[in-house]
């Protein structure tokens, strides 16, 4: 079991108020991503769930119970760190069974865990090495072996996969998804990385300043972003904002239009403009484009469209792809 | 800067090394070679080759009692870096995994503790001691000593510790560790090589110390560096002796420099230069 | 990682270390203070009496304390430039690939762990003595008259004695320095052209600036207060041509038994050590975050 509720938690250091009140209700066996810019309080609300920080006000249940008070230790949960934090003396082997060491548990039954934990995450060859003489990718993998070992009620984890180099870390996001879909225990996972969060999270927390942006499934938050922050930071690249004349046309403040969005024309269409920058990859195509309304946005054409720097370009947004948003950055 | 240079120029420079290198170790070297000469030999001038005789050792215990300032040295210098230690630990563990906001002023005022000049307190101490009979005791030098030395080993400590990365502790604690699993089985291991080396640079400091020692002991608890000061008048002109019981009085912190190199440019510049 | 429990745990933690430094700091120096405004011999204590400023304005029109703190300050300077500079090339020639670099490392920084009396035992007697010293026999070998070092040159001897002495820290320090230069950084000055000269002063010298202040600043702390060098050589001596302020004090209060007037000494080293204190301190706090 593993579901977790959050209830008007607070949080400040000394004056600085860092969560100023954040209620979240977390269901078992989900994945759940806390998604945000640095300095948005993502890790701090993990740091709160896992019990490492004290809350200033407000309540955590944990299937049910008020743990507000408890230890880490009394809470059952499991935390993976950015930096791993695996203990440089110990072997792999004893770094796995550490929770288990602490928790009492017979030796056999330890030495069962541990095996069994090592075949899933294919660390049996490196059982007896220490931390030092793995790679990345491996100690993030002992790591997440000592975390699924106590089998616990839910798993933390924090910024995992920001050490890793490019390649190792699409395969690791794999790997933790399909770890979650074998264990389906609940999982919190902080990131900066919306990419992270679209593609591993069944439910996607957005932060900004402590606050909670919007609270949904990724595509929900991609179709229908609540506000002009949560639409620039879901997506990739980033949807183009328009204001003045071409927002009023809509009767909005302010519109946006995601790059894959647009209708991309060499003769005609709603925006007139100018290619910068072309970047042909093959399976798409994204240019630059500085509008002669003086804007500059980003359109992605699917497959190889060829246009070059300096040629003109108009463009025009999708029927029902333009995303409005009111003087105070909402939805319209 | 690793680069190819040519035989000759390395070999230049290694003689050109070796003998500034020779040439600065030559009072300790020549100290040695004095102290397995007679007394007759060691003052019949330059000679780097002694006859070998044991005689002077033997004399230094049999006339100078030279097992008892060893001991006591011994006594000091480990006793006064443990009891520092025992404080220490502590206090460099809060500092550097449960910083404040004045942990950096308190470590600096710390510091400052240890520019004030011995020889200010020299008359207040001096003073004291002669009223609670703390004067010529080893007891009260262990006492000294531990207090000049605890802010260098509260900021040695300190810079080790906090080379622990505290999401390890955290770890151990999300991981079920009480605070004293913690300490046994996570901090303690990770954080031995930084004690030892802080044990290591202050027994040299303390055995080395010769203004308190030479102020606050006469006979009894003198320690080396009082016993081989009273050799400055008659009896320095025993050469071969006091080569003898300096070559054992600095033998044993020789060879723990030897090994403490790193340490000692960390602990002396206090963390300033690594 | 700041929990409630923990914090106060490590209020208790800090606390012993804490209040041992504030006592061994306030109570001695508050004596040291009272004491300096007082008229007070050991051999009479009976007719102690309030002094005020007496003992401060003894020592002022006293010659041989502005002797004692010229000679404090030829000595620390003296020492300094020694160590520096000849720390500085004896670095650089052991950065040099050269063959058993360890072994050069370790005969090199023996001295700094000599205790001082048997430092300036074994050069009063066996290197610097005017008959039987390694000195008077080079003389006597090219057919000189050997010289009377500590008699001559008392302050120079004790200088030569003590840069001995902290030539090693200075040299360990600064190749320590020197050996964290970027390679990268000086490859890229051979490409622009600059002769080895200019690279030492454009490159070298600056990035050893900051390990250079620390071992001038921390030597300075400890040059104040060399003591058992002049005991054991010149005592002070002749006259008080070798005397620094550490050893004027400790005559005055160990000798003289003038408790008054040695307080009053202290309190002025106080100052003089708090000066250079405060330049040291606000090197190394720099580096503290």
């Amino acid at each position: 079991m593993g579901s977790i509720t959050l209830k008007n938690v607070r949080k400040a250091f000394g004056d600085v108020e860092v969560i100023p009140g954040v209620d979240l209700e977390i269901n078992n066996g989900e994945f759940v991503v806390f998604v945000g810019p640095s300095g948005c309080g993502k890790s701090t609300l993990l740091r709160l769930i896992a019990g490492l920080e004290d809350v200033t006000s407000g309540q955590i249940q944990i299937d049910g119970q008020d743990v507000t008070d408890a230890g880490p230790a009394k809470r059952g949960l499991a935390m993976v760190f950015q930096s791993y934090a695996l203990y440089p003396h110990m072997s792999v082997r004893k770094n796995i069974a550490f929770p288990l060491k602490m928790a009492k548990m017979p030796e056999a039954e330890q030495e069962k865990r541990v095996s069994h934990a090592a075949k899933i995450l294919n660390l049996d060859s490196y059982l007896d090495r220490k931390p030092g003489q793995l790679s990345g990718g491996q100690r993030q993998r002992v790591a997440i072996g000592r975390a699924i070992v106590r089998e616990p009620s839910a798993f933390l984890f924090d910024e995992p996969l920001s050490n890793l180099d490019a390649a190792l870390r699409v395969n690791m996001r794999v790997e933790i998804s399909e770890l979650h879909n074998s264990l389906k225990t609940t999982m919190i996972y902080v990131t900066h990385d919306q990419v992270e969060a679209m593609t591993m999270a069944d439910k996607i927390v957005v932060l900004r300043a402590g606050n909670v942006e919007q609270v949904g499934s990724p595509m929900e938050l991609y179709a229908r972003p609540a506000n002009r922050f949560v639409g620039g930071f879901i997506g990739s690249p980033n949807m183009n904002f328009l204001e003045g004349a071409a927002a009023a046309a809509h009767g909005a403040h302010a519109i946006g239009v995601r790059p894959e969005h647009w209708r991309l024309s060499t003769s005609e269409g709603d925006y007139p403009g100018t290619v910068g920058v072309a970047e042909h990859l093959g399976s798409d195509t994204f240019l630059h484009i500085d509008l002669d309304s003086g804007e500059h946005v980003i359109a992605r054409a699917e497959g190889e469209f060829p246009v070059h720097h300096g040629d003109r370009i108009f463009l025009s947004a999708q029927e029902g792809r333009v995303y409005k948003f009111g003087k105070d950055g909402l939805a319209l | 800067m690793a680069r190819a240079v040519s035989r000759n120029t390395r070999i230049g420079w290694t003689i050109a090394a070796w003998f500034v290198a020779l040439l600065i170790f030559f009072p300790i070297l020549y100290a040695i070679i004095t102290s397995f000469k007679s007394e007759q030999e060691a003052i019949a001038g330059f000679d780097l080759i002694p006859s070998f005789t044991l005689e002077s050792y033997r004399e230094v215990q049999s006339q100078y009692n030279y097992f008892r300032p060893f001991m006591n040295s011994v006594i000091i210098a480990v006793g006064s870096t443990v009891l520092a230690l025992l404080v220490a630990i502590p206090a460099a563990w809060a500092m550097a995994f449960s910083p404040t906001k004045r942990t950096k002023d308190i470590l600096m005022w710390m510091l400052s503790t240890k520019m004030m000049p011995a020889v200010a307190v020299l008359v207040p101490i001096y003073l004291i001691f002669l009223r609670t009979g703390l004067l010529d005791t080893r007891t009260g030098l262990v006492i000294v000593l531990m207090l000049m030395n605890l802010p260098i080993v509260v900021w040695m400590l300190y810079t080790y510790f906090r080379e622990i990365p505290g999401e390890i502790l955290e770890a151990a604690r999300m991981d079920g560790a009480t605070l004293g699993q913690e300490i046994m089985h996570v901090l303690a291991p990770m954080a031995v090589p930084g004690i030892a080396s802080t044990l290591l640079l202050n027994i040299i400091l303390a055995w080395n110390e010769a203004f308190w020692t030479i102020q606050l002991t006469t006979t009894n608890a003198a320690p080396l560096s009082a016993f081989i000061a009273s050799f400055s008048s008659p009896q320095g002109l025993f050469w071969a002796k006091l080569s003898a019981a300096s070559t054992l009085a600095i033998a044993p912190i020789l060879i723990m420099g030897w090994f403490s190199q790193k340490q000692l440019v960390r602990g002396l510049t206090f963390g300033a230069v690594k | 990682m700041a929990t409630r429990q923990t914090q106060s745990l490590a209020r208790l933690m800090r606390a012993p270390a804490i209040v041992l430094l504030l006592i061994w700091m306030i109570v001695p120096l508050a004596m040291t203070l009272y004491y300096s405004f007082l008229n007070y011999n050991l051999l009479n204590p009976a007719n102690t009496s309030w002094a005020g400023f007496f003992n401060y304005q003894y020592f002022y029109t006293d010659p041989a304390f502005w002797e004692s703190i010229w000679n404090t300050l030829v000595l620390v300077v003296g020492v300094l430039a020694i160590t520096v500079v000849g720390g500085i090339l004896i670095a650089m020639l052991i950065d040099k690939p050269i063959f058993g670099q360890g072994i050069v490392r370790i005969l090199v920084i023996s001295p700094f762990f000599v205790m001082p009396p048997v430092a300036a035992l074994i050069w009063k007697n066996m290197i610097m003595h005017p008959s039987y010293g390694v000195f008077a026999d080079i003389a006597k070998f090219f057919g000189a008259q050997p010289v009377d070092w500590f008699a001559q040159y008392p302050l120079f001897s004790i200088i030569l004695i003590v840069a001995w002495q902290w030539l090693p820290f200075a040299t360990l320090i600064l190749l320590t320095s020197l050996q964290s230069l970027d390679g990268e950084q000086m490859e890229a000055a051979e490409m622009d052209g600059a002769p080895a000269l200019q690279r030492f002063i454009y490159l070298t010298l600056p990035h050893m600036a900051r390990a250079i202040t620390v071992v001038i600043l921390i030597q300075t702390i400890f040059l104040l207060g060399v003591y058992a060098e002049i005991l054991v050589t010149t005592n002070g001596g002749p006259g008080n041509a070798s005397t620094n302020l550490t050893y004027l004090i400790y005559r005055a209060a160990r000798l003289n038994f003038d408790i008054g007037g040695a307080a009053a000494g202290g309190i002025i080293a106080v100052v003089l050590a708090n000066i250079c204190a405060i330049f040291l301190m606000r090197a190394v706090g720099k580096n503290l975050d």
